[in-house]
């Protein structure tokens, strides 16, 4: 279990992400749930985070329910990643079921669709800005720099599939930090839950 | 309550969950062939309209296995539908996480964690060029990505419930404008 003195509440972690979930709409779920953990509430740092996007994305799932697992279990084990796993999913759950009963009404709203696509951009754009900031964090030297940038090329641009590409691009990214970090004394000691 | 058509849901069910890398787009396809040609449950065009449903609603796109769920065995075929979706896949993510998370601090974890943020971050800039393909057709969403990152780096305190309203009611002015 995690040192008492950051052992977050199972209510504070149901509540921020049966928010995240109530309100993500068109994919941009991955940054909201950033701003609220590592921007606001700090229960994580930037690489903590980061890297476990780069962790869960190359599994199967769902990408903000992964990452919201990953957080969840990072702050209380089992307990933080089925609370955060089932708060994800409340507020879609029963949407999507209200929206199936008044579907004929809700599409035959003029201009329905179009003001969802606006909100799937404005979501897009959070997760612009995301990869901004941490980029502006994370890269600090060329190597990580050149890592980010074959990356978002390969899948990206040459819409190359994501996981071969991650399988590639992760091992020699991690071999350059490895030999660009100078080893710490030792803090193993609190690893660990 | 029928047992065996809940049987059969998390049979189709719950090797899409494995099988749903790099997101719900990958297991649309045969989410499709099983529920409509093999099964029947639902008509394909029914299939679409739960599909746009799914789009429309907050939530991952894959509450689509939710939706046929519903349309199939009612509430309980939904519940079972979801659990038997997320379960399989959110196990394997926790059993990796659980040996991620225990070696935090060592240093072999750290580089680990260094050589992988700038990977997540590019895969970030990708997810949006990717996203921006499929989801924002016409200039004004299009637009709008650049412009809610450039607003939120100005003002990171306001609340992301803002701008998604604002992206909405932007596009529904256009749209009532007429273009």
């Amino acid at each position: 279990m995690e040192k008492a003195q950051t052992r977050v509440p199972l209510l504070s972690i149901y509540r921020v992400f049966f928010e995240i979930g109530l309100f993500s709409f068109g994919g941009g779920l991955v940054p909201w749930i950033h701003r609220e953990v590592v921007d606001i509430r700090k229960w994580m740092t930037n690489e903590e985070f980061l890297s476990g996007i780069a962790l869960t994305q190359v599994m199967p799932g769902v990408n903000s329910t992964n990452t919201a697992i990953f957080v969840g279990q990072r702050l209380r084990g089992l307990s933080g990643a089925s609370t955060a796993l089932l708060a994800m999913l409340t507020g879609p759950f029963c949407c999507v079921l209200l929206a199936a009963v008044f579907y004929q009404q809700l599409l035959g709203l003029p201009g329905f669709q179009a003001a969802m696509v606006g909100v799937a951009s404005a979501a897009i754009g959070m997760l612009l800005r995301m990869g901004v900031t941490s980029a502006r964090i994370t890269i600090r030297s060329a190597p990580p720099a050149i890592m980010m940038a074959a990356t978002f090329a390969a899948v990206g641009l040459f819409r190359l599939p994501l996981i071969p590409v991650v399988c590639v691009m992760a091992p020699i990214s991690v071999a350059l930090a490895w030999f660009l970090t100078t080893p710490k004394p030792a803090v193993d000691e609190e690893a660990g839950q | 309550m029928n047992f065996d058509i809940l049987l059969k849901i998390v049979i189709i069910m719950a090797p899409l969950s494995l099988a749903a890398l790099g997101g719900a787009t990958s297991i649309y396809a045969p989410m499709q062939h099983h529920t409509v040609d093999v099964e029947q449950w639902v008509t394909a065009r029914e299939f679409l309209d739960l599909f746009a449903i799914a789009r429309v609603t907050p939530g991952p796109g894959s509450m689509l296995g939710t939706l046929i769920g519903w349309k199939v065995a009612g509430f309980t075929g939904a519940l079972v539908a979801s659990l038997a979706l997320y379960l399989p896949s959110s196990a394997l993510v926790f059993g990796v996480g659980h040996v991620w998370h225990r070696h935090r601090g060592k240093r072999w974890h750290t580089a680990l964690e260094n050589g992988l943020a700038p990977i997540g971050c590019g895969l970030l800039f990708a997810g949006v060029l990717t996203l921006s393909r499929v989801a924002a057709e016409g200039i004004v969403p299009l637009m709008l990505i650049p412009g809610v990152a450039a607003l939120m780096i100005v003002w990171p305190k306001l609340h992301p419930f803002i701008f998604l309203l604002g992206g909405g009611l932007i596009c529904y002015a256009v749209y009532l404008a007429g273009f």
